[in-house]
């Protein structure tokens, strides 16, 4: 025997208890680290994108429209290498409580500036060729049981109508921070269908050197100051940080309530172990009797609370990791896409479960080290 | 020769806003290789004795000194360091951990020893054996009877090979024929294994089978008996 079984058989002696105070560290760990990672992943999120790339939207909010004559312009400023540009569709498919997001995209510019989305060959000719062709990602294509070649028709918002649109391609994206759940088609057929009234919601700048983001930034916002349609320019990552930065409050709330939730079971699991403690008050007094000194008998205590602090973060915080690895849930992930619980949150957990492990297990540990052998033998249980 | 001297020695205890006080100036040896018991009413300061004697407590003024080591004059630390190489203590309700089998509670002593897993399973099977438990070594506490926990608790105390072996009231929580064989194997302990046994009892018949009887009255050595064997 050991000191650890001696630990171990002190956590067996009441099973169910120890299971459920385990049991409820884990549910709150998965909790918290779940929570924190809306906020860990929309941070990263805003750290996405390539230093190549820049966003032209509208000075004042990007719901504004651009004007399509801005292309030339801006393909002449010194470091573009290309432009492309696009427009939020806002339609709905079948019920308009269910959103994905949905683009009018110029094809060929937009998937030469975006190489980590990958269209099959065969199938990228296809959607090119197609002007009322739409590219889905796989994701999207899966959850609504499509197949290429499939007809689907989308209900405009923002350009009323039905749409009806023909899949004629899939992509899959080679980084998480890009969603499989985008729906896009082609500027020209919204262009043609608007009558020629359809305007660039945003440009994209293919540029040469990402040193030289400042200087084009300046210059393209400088070309239309004074038009109809003045311009904000920015890196894609700053582009980015600002459409996250519309769920600032509710990354707050998130935190606030894993937070809460940890310290609701902190109290949980200190009562616990005060019980678990209490109860064996005389065999405290046994083993100090035999010869274990106060600082061990202390430590004794200190390690179950602390086995089950660890434990239940272990599970609850590993079971949260591999979970958001490997399932993509629809409800997250067509908001934050590339959900998952970021390396730090797993320290800020190993921290928490410190706390856990002292706070629970610290008022036990030290009534159990300075209680007289005489007092502890003399009490009943 | 004496193995524990006792040296005006006072104790009292302080019970809400009295203080009682158990013993005033006590002084009284103990032999090595004895078989004492300690007798007297409730209250006479028995159990208060073996727990100054085993560094349980210490005197309010007064020494205690066993096999040449000042007790009453150690910190906390050193003696619970001289408790598990020096004392052997056995309570009238047994303490046994519940949550381990006879073996392991046997075994814990020697868990602060730097014995090897090997020697200290030696010497567990061989405390068992000497209480005449090895049939029921892997028993819970709750699977074992009175007599067999108080032989356990017995095993625990000398698993060790400690210089004192000290019970309080061993005998009072058991049967008749129970009480009869953990005396026997105290009788044994001190006859055959030449252990330094001290037991607290208010019984009789375990008196009978000591070589020496302490008589304390409100705190005071009364009578000292010695019989010859």
């Amino acid at each position: 025997m050991t000191r650890g079984r001696l630990v171990w058989a002190n956590l067996m002696r009441h099973k169910w208890r120890t299971l459920l105070t385990t049991a409820s560290v884990a549910v709150a760990m998965f909790l918290f680290a779940t929570l924190r990672s809306f906020g860990t992943t929309l941070d990263s999120l805003s750290q996405f994108g390539a230093a190549n790339r820049m966003v032209v939207r509208h000075a004042t909010a990007i719901v504004f429209p651009l004007q399509m004559s801005y292309v030339q312009r801006l393909a002449t400023v010194e470091g573009v290498k290309g432009v492309s540009w696009a427009n939020w569709f806002g339609g709905w498919y079948q019920d308009p409580k269910v959103f994905f997001a949905n683009f009018a995209v110029d094809g060929p510019s937009f998937l030469a500036l975006y190489p980590e989305i990958v269209v099959p060959e065969e199938q990228k000719q296809e959607w090119l060729r197609d002007r009322a062709g739409a590219v889905v990602g796989v994701d999207l294509m899966e959850k609504y049981g499509w197949r290429v070649g499939q007809n689907v028709v989308l209900n405009g918002t923002i350009f009323p109508g039905e749409w009806q649109f023909t899949i004629r391609a899939t992509y899959t994206s080679k980084t998480r921070a890009f969603d499989q759940r985008s729906f896009m088609f082609h500027y020209a057929y919204l262009d043609e269908r608007t009558n020629h009234q359809a305007q660039p919601g945003w440009f994209y700048l293919d540029i040469a050197n990402g040193d030289d983001a400042p200087r084009i930034a300046a210059t393209v916002d400088g070309l239309f100051k004074n038009s109809n349609a003045p311009t904000k320019t920015m890196t894609e990552q700053a582009f980015q940080a600002s459409w996250m930065g519309m769920f600032g409050n509710v990354r707050t709330l998130m935190n606030a309530i894993g937070l809460a939730v940890v310290f609701a079971i902190l109290l949980v699991t200190g009562n616990a172990m005060m019980m678990s403690a209490r109860e064996r008050t005389r065999e405290v007094g046994t083993l100090k009797a035999i010869g274990f000194s106060d600082g061990t008998v202390g430590l004794i205590e200190l390690a179950e609370a602390g086995s089950v602090a660890l434990t239940g973060t272990l599970l609850g915080v590993g079971a949260a990791t591999l979970l958001w690895k490997n399932i993509r849930v629809a409800a997250i992930e067509q908001f934050i896409p590339g959900f998952q619980v970021a390396a730090n949150t797993m320290w800020i957990s190993a921290a928490i479960a410190l706390t856990l492990t002292l706070v629970s297990g610290l008022v036990p540990a030290l009534r159990a080290s300075r209680m007289s052998v005489v007092a502890a033998l003399r009490t009943v249980e | 020769m004496a193995l524990v001297e006792i040296r005006d020695v006072h104790k009292s205890f302080q019970r809400d806003t009295q203080r009682i006080e158990v013993f005033t100036g006590l002084t009284l040896d103990i032999d090595d290789g004895s078989f004492t018991a300690v007798m007297g009413p409730s209250g006479s300061g028995k159990s208060t004795l073996l727990n100054l004697i085993a560094g349980l407590d210490k005197p309010t003024s007064g020494t205690v000194q066993v096999a040449g080591a000042v007790v009453s004059a150690m910190a906390p630390g050193e003696l619970a360091r001289w408790r598990s190489r020096h004392v052997g203590f056995v309570f009238q309700s047994f303490n046994l951990l519940p949550v381990l089998t006879a073996y392991q509670n046997v075994e814990l002593p020697l868990l602060l020893t730097r014995l090897t897993k090997k020697e200290r399973d030696e010497r567990v099977r061989i405390a068992l054996g000497v209480v005449g438990l090895e049939d029921r070594m892997h028993h819970y506490p709750r699977q074992l009877s009175g007599g067999q926990e108080q032989r356990t608790a017995i095993a625990r105390a000398i698993v060790a090979d400690p210089t004192l072996t000290m019970l309080d009231e061993p005998t009072g929580q058991l049967d008749a024929r129970s009480s009869q064989e953990v005396l026997a194997l105290l009788q044994r302990l001190n006859t055959e294994f030449k252990k330094t046994i001290i037991i607290v009892t208010h019984d009789a018949h375990a008196a009978e089978r000591a070589t020496t009887t302490l008589h304390l009255e409100k705190g005071d050595l009364v009578e000292k008996g010695v019989v010859a064997r």
